[in-house]
């Protein structure tokens, strides 16, 4: 059974197809790569995903489920969490907050027991703090625990989205661009951090240009250029394969 | 850390609250004093909405009025008694927010700030014109509150009234900000996007505490009308909003004792500066303009942040 299954994904800006006629499925407990040039499709992919954008025409299936018409907090509540590319922390809050930000869906949201200070509300909160504490552990953070996020360097707030995006405690996990503006020794512990996610049994989907990371850590790839796809499979198929060459050396095969 | 602030600063307001009458020498004192606490309480309900949740509102002084201008009608036309007709005003206040907020809230940053300028402008408006109801730009006298056969009489008990509901209001505040739906709040600040993806429900969080901070005007504007005795539509004009807008700001945004402390200078300010008289005004809108030029997070975070960077030298 696929966990999320694209069929025949179309999404038109103005008359331009940024994806076009798109289809691939995506299967439970894997790492994923989406890979392209530059203004392939891929982050507009994730957010047609996401439920970011809507698609002009074509199907997503989540759980067998279709996701149209769902907003992107009712997706989390199914188990759909995402990264981003440009960082979207909330940086008027401490670290640990960001992180039980994304636990939220685990808690009481209601408006009255919040206002009274329920013991319930406290307990729940107080357990919630040091799940999130050991989940900035577990990406590498214990040293931010007390920080604020405004505080933080690039590299650590990437990590702190995933910190976030996991409290939700998600089965398929999106990162867009994780690896990007970092250097060669950071970009390897995301890579670290990415592997022990996939260990846990979450489902990993990313979109990343840093070549190395994608073939070292994919189970399976998808190549994609204009919103088409170019090609899919293993690591070394998608490497072999010469339409993939092109696109990125300009070649013609 | 967060905790004894918590209850320290509840204790602290709590002690200014009841050792401040000593310093009262006349019952004009204790009037002013009401003021300030009024207008604290509905800044510590607008705070949660513009300083954590990060909307504007520029129409808050309208749900103040249709919370007085409620009580004083279902009191006076209707014979309801003060309590209940507060109750049903908020509660009316609470259902046109939820209605006006689900669409406008959709609005961010100046489109926000004009079309809850419009419901506020609107509902001046609309007080104004309705005289047959409302009494129109004359006004209409409000009886005092009366709770089973006990009668709210003198400043001096609406002080204390007034004293308790302000650590009612902070402590329910306080509540809030550091709860799981407090933190949607602040992250809905933050990045909305970024909290919708891990399951924060932005839109309705948005209007929820919309219109929690209307029926805190409206309440507070109940309890006004009957305290005064006396309303006019200008209770709800829009001078008021941006009145209570710049006491949260001046006090400082996501600050909820720098509410307090923006509402009570901002409603003691035009008296003390009584002795400057025609330039009152003048002075007023300089030292505004000052402190967003040189404390732009307003008054307590600035004062708080130095404090920090002292503590940190040593």
């Amino acid at each position: 059974m696929s966990l999320l299954k694209v069929e025949g994904l179309s999404k038109e800006f103005g008359g331009i197809h940024a994806i076009e006629d798109l289809s691939f499925t995506i299967n439970p407990g894997t790492i994923h790569s989406i890979i392209g040039p530059n203004g392939a499709g891929k982050t507009t992919l994730f957010n047609l995903i996401t439920a970011v954008y809507t698609p002009s025409c074509g199907k997503i299936l989540f759980d067998d489920k279709d996701i149209a018409g769902k907003k992107p907090y009712e997706l989390a509540a199914m188990g759909m969490s995402r990264t981003f590319q440009n960082l979207q922390i909330f940086f008027n809050m401490p670290a640990i907050e960001n992180v039980m930000v994304g636990h939220h869906l685990h808690l009481n949201r209601r408006f009255l027991p919040s206002f009274l200070r329920l013991p319930s509300v406290i307990r729940k909160d107080r357990e919630c703090r040091d799940y999130c504490a050991s989940l900035m552990e577990f990406v590498g953070l214990a040293k931010y625990v007390t920080a604020d996020a405004a505080q933080m360097p690039y590299g650590a707030l990437k990590r702190l989205e995933i910190a976030r995006a996991l409290a939700a405690k998600p089965r398929l996990l999106l990162l867009d661009e994780p690896a990007a503006g970092l250097n060669a020794t950071e970009s390897r512990e995301i890579d670290e951090v990415i592997k022990k996610v996939a260990q846990t049994g979450v489902t990993v989907v990313l979109v990343e240009h840093d070549m190395k990371m994608v073939m070292g850590i994919s189970d399976a790839i998808l190549a994609i250029d204009y919103g088409r796809k170019l090609a899919e499979g293993t690591p070394a198929e998608v490497r072999a394969n010469p339409d993939v060459v092109a696109a990125y050396l300009g070649a013609h095969a | 850390m967060w905790k004894t602030a918590r209850i320290g600063g509840l204790a602290a307001l709590a002690t200014i609250l009841a050792l401040a009458p000593l310093g009262f020498p006349n019952a004009y004192f204790y009037d002013v004093a009401v003021k300030a606490l009024f207008n604290a309480v509905v800044c510590v309900g607008l705070n949660l909405l513009i300083g954590y949740a990060g909307q504007i509102s520029l129409g808050h002084a309208g749900f103040f009025a249709l919370g007085a201008y409620g009580s004083a009608i279902l009191t006076s036309t209707y014979k309801v008694a003060p309590l209940p007709a507060m109750l049903i005003s908020a509660a009316a206040v609470g259902l046109l927010a939820y209605l006006v907020g689900r669409p406008i809230l959709k609005l961010k940053g100046h489109y926000l700030a004009m079309a809850t300028l419009g419901i506020g402008i609107i509902i001046h408006i609309v007080l104004k014109t309705e005289a047959r109801i409302t009494g129109g730009p004359d006004g209409m006298s409000v009886d005092p509150f009366s709770l089973m056969g006990f009668t709210m009489m003198g400043d001096r008990m609406w002080y204390w009234a007034a004293a308790g509901l302000l650590v009612l209001t902070v402590w329910l505040s306080l509540n809030l900000i550091d709860s799981p739906v407090g933190r949607a709040l602040r992250a809905v600040h933050g990045s909305e996007v970024g909290a919708e993806v891990v399951g924060v429900d932005t839109s309705s969080y948005k209007v929820m505490v919309f219109v929690v901070s209307a029926v805190f005007a409206s309440l507070v504007g109940s309890l006004f009308a009957h305290k005064d005795g006396f309303i006019t539509p200008d209770i709800g004009s829009f001078f008021r909003s941006v009145e209570f807008v710049v006491m949260v700001v001046l006090g400082g945004m996501a600050s909820t004792f720098g509410s307090v402390i923006g509402a009570v200078i901002l409603t003691l300010l035009p008296q003390v500066l009584t002795f400057v008289e025609d330039y009152e005004a003048m002075v007023l809108g300089g030292i505004m303009m000052g402190m967003m030029i040189f404390l732009p997070k307003g008054l307590l975070p600035a004062v708080v942040s130095q404090f920090r960077k002292r503590g940190a030298a040593r």
